[in-house]
């Protein structure tokens, strides 16, 4: 199994097989955030307390529980070229890490919006709000190391121990809810008993989930295919697939 | 060949050594010194010197400018070393890099830490402190501060073989030192109002055995990418 894997590791078979997976990929994500966002804002049933604000949650969970999956997969992709020397690892690592951000971004950006008609305010100083800030520093931290090294493949080892180091701050935000009283609401979902949330809510809810999941892959799979395009420009693979491309 | 020195003398030697060196450069010391001074002195200047609102804000400025003076001191921990080639001849050593690298900032600490830590509680009297917040300022500080070295360690060692390392080490680390700040000022404001706040210098202490047991190899693995 570990020899047909390192097969991967080859930047050439892990363009083309990124290729092949990134329609998959993004098919289901379209069709996916589709079903999960139309079911969640126009059929699902409104919020007896909330109204019908309650329904940005079909866009800020998602963001938010895939802000913090983005960020293990970084690390662990980090973490992999570090420790195995495995290059295309390290550029799934630094394909990732905008995409984090951004969706870490959404997540503060919805929770906001959310918060200012049922809290009251825009922002509080509570333990999940900054905890989930202190990600956005750390995914901006990692971005800025990774671009202020010359020599790529420094950079690429640089970011990924600050990546590792960073993975402190997961359990964190994950659990500051249960740590810390906070005016953030516990989590609604359980995956080992049954959820606080009707089940025609959980549904849309849980497509999204997934959907914003498939959707990051798809976009980290471009990017990851570009990265790789960036870094092997060199060599003889990359130059005779851009003479396929009419590039002369 | 030549049996080598032990683990204790080579982290004896570098810690004198990192000593040394500072007490013969004094503005080592002072400088980051007074520039916590200045910045805890500009508070008042700027928020109004009523004792009242100085009081309640006194932990957090005087961690916050702990925190920036730690890091603007950080920023020569392993510079000085890297441009005369020392850093490259430790890497080299048979001595294990993380020991060096704990020998290292711990000299830091003691030559930064530990005069922030002195000079607290006379900050404190000036910004009115509660009376009964003393224990705590000097307990959050004296476990708050070697973490702060230890983690603000492997953004330097990540940025030392950078031209423009400033800025970045203040994004890298600072996002880092949060939770230490955080509890730290939770725990001065429950000494404040007489409350326990045994639980969260525990979790100061957590944090500081945690950085103390991983730092260094953090720190190792950091120079030996900025070294190359």
């Amino acid at each position: 199994m570990w020899k047909w894997l390192h097969s991967y590791a080859d930047p050439e078979r892990a363009y083309n097989l990124s290729g092949k997976l990134l329609p998959w990929f993004a098919m289901l994500a379209i069709a996916l955030i589709g079903i999960g966002s139309v079911w969640g804002l126009a059929f699902a049933p409104s919020d007896y307390q909330q109204g019908d604000s309650y329904r940005i949650i079909f866009i800020h969970v998602p963001a938010a529980s895939m802000s913090m999956a983005a960020y293990m997969g970084m690390a662990t992709s980090a973490f992999i070229g570090l420790v195995w020397q495995i290059k295309s690892a390290d550029w799934a690592a630094a394909a990732i890490a905008p995409i984090g951000a951004v969706i870490t971004f959404i997540a503060l950006l919805t929770g906001a919006t959310w918060g200012k008609p049922m809290w009251g305010t825009w922002w509080v100083w509570d333990a999940r709000l900054t905890a989930e800030l202190v990600l956005l520093f750390l995914y901006l931290g990692v971005i800025a190391l990774y671009a202020s090294f010359e020599d790529k493949v420094l950079a690429a080892r640089a970011a990924g121990i600050l990546a590792i180091v960073g993975v402190i701050n997961i359990p964190i935000i994950k659990y500051s809810v249960e740590w810390w009283s906070s005016l953030h609401q516990p989590s609604t979902i359980r995956i080992t008993e049954k959820s606080t949330m009707p089940t025609e809510m959980l549904y849309p809810l849980l497509i999204n989930i997934l959907g914003f999941g498939l959707m990051i892959g798809a976009i980290t799979l471009i990017r990851f295919r570009s990265e790789v395009l960036a870094r092997n420009s060199m060599r003889p693979w990359v130059r005779t697939l851009a003479k396929a491309q009419g590039v002369k | 060949m030549k049996k080598g020195i032990s683990f204790r003398q080579a982290f004896y030697t570098l810690l004198k050594r990192d000593l040394q060196i500072a007490i013969r450069h004094k503005g080592d010391i002072f400088n980051p010194l007074l520039f916590f001074i200045l910045i805890v002195t500009l508070f008042p200047l700027a928020i109004g010197p009523e004792p009242k609102i100085l009081s309640r804000v006194a932990p957090g400025i005087i961690w916050v400018a702990a925190l920036l003076a730690s890091m603007l001191s950080l920023e020569r921990l392993f510079k000085a070393d890297y441009v005369d080639g020392s850093l490259e001849q430790m890497l080299l050593s048979p001595q294990p890099l993380p020991l060096m690298v704990l020998a290292k900032v711990l000299a830091h600490w003691i030559l930064t830490g530990v005069p922030l830590i002195l000079v607290a509680p006379l900050l404190a009297v000036l910004l009115h402190l509660d009376s009964n917040s003393y224990g705590a300022l000097m307990a959050t500080l004296a476990l708050g501060t070697p973490v702060l070295s230890l983690l603000g360690a492997i953004g330097v060692a990540l940025t030392v073989g950078l031209h423009k390392g400033g800025v970045l080490l203040s994004l890298l680390i600072l996002p880092l030192y949060i939770p230490v700040l955080i509890f730290a000022t939770t725990a001065i404001d429950a000494a404040g109002l007489n409350l326990p706040y045994d639980g969260h210098l525990a979790i100061i202490a957590a944090m500081l055995v945690g950085s103390l047991t991983l730092a260094p190899f953090a720190i190792g693995a950091s120079l030996r990418v900025s070294t190359n």
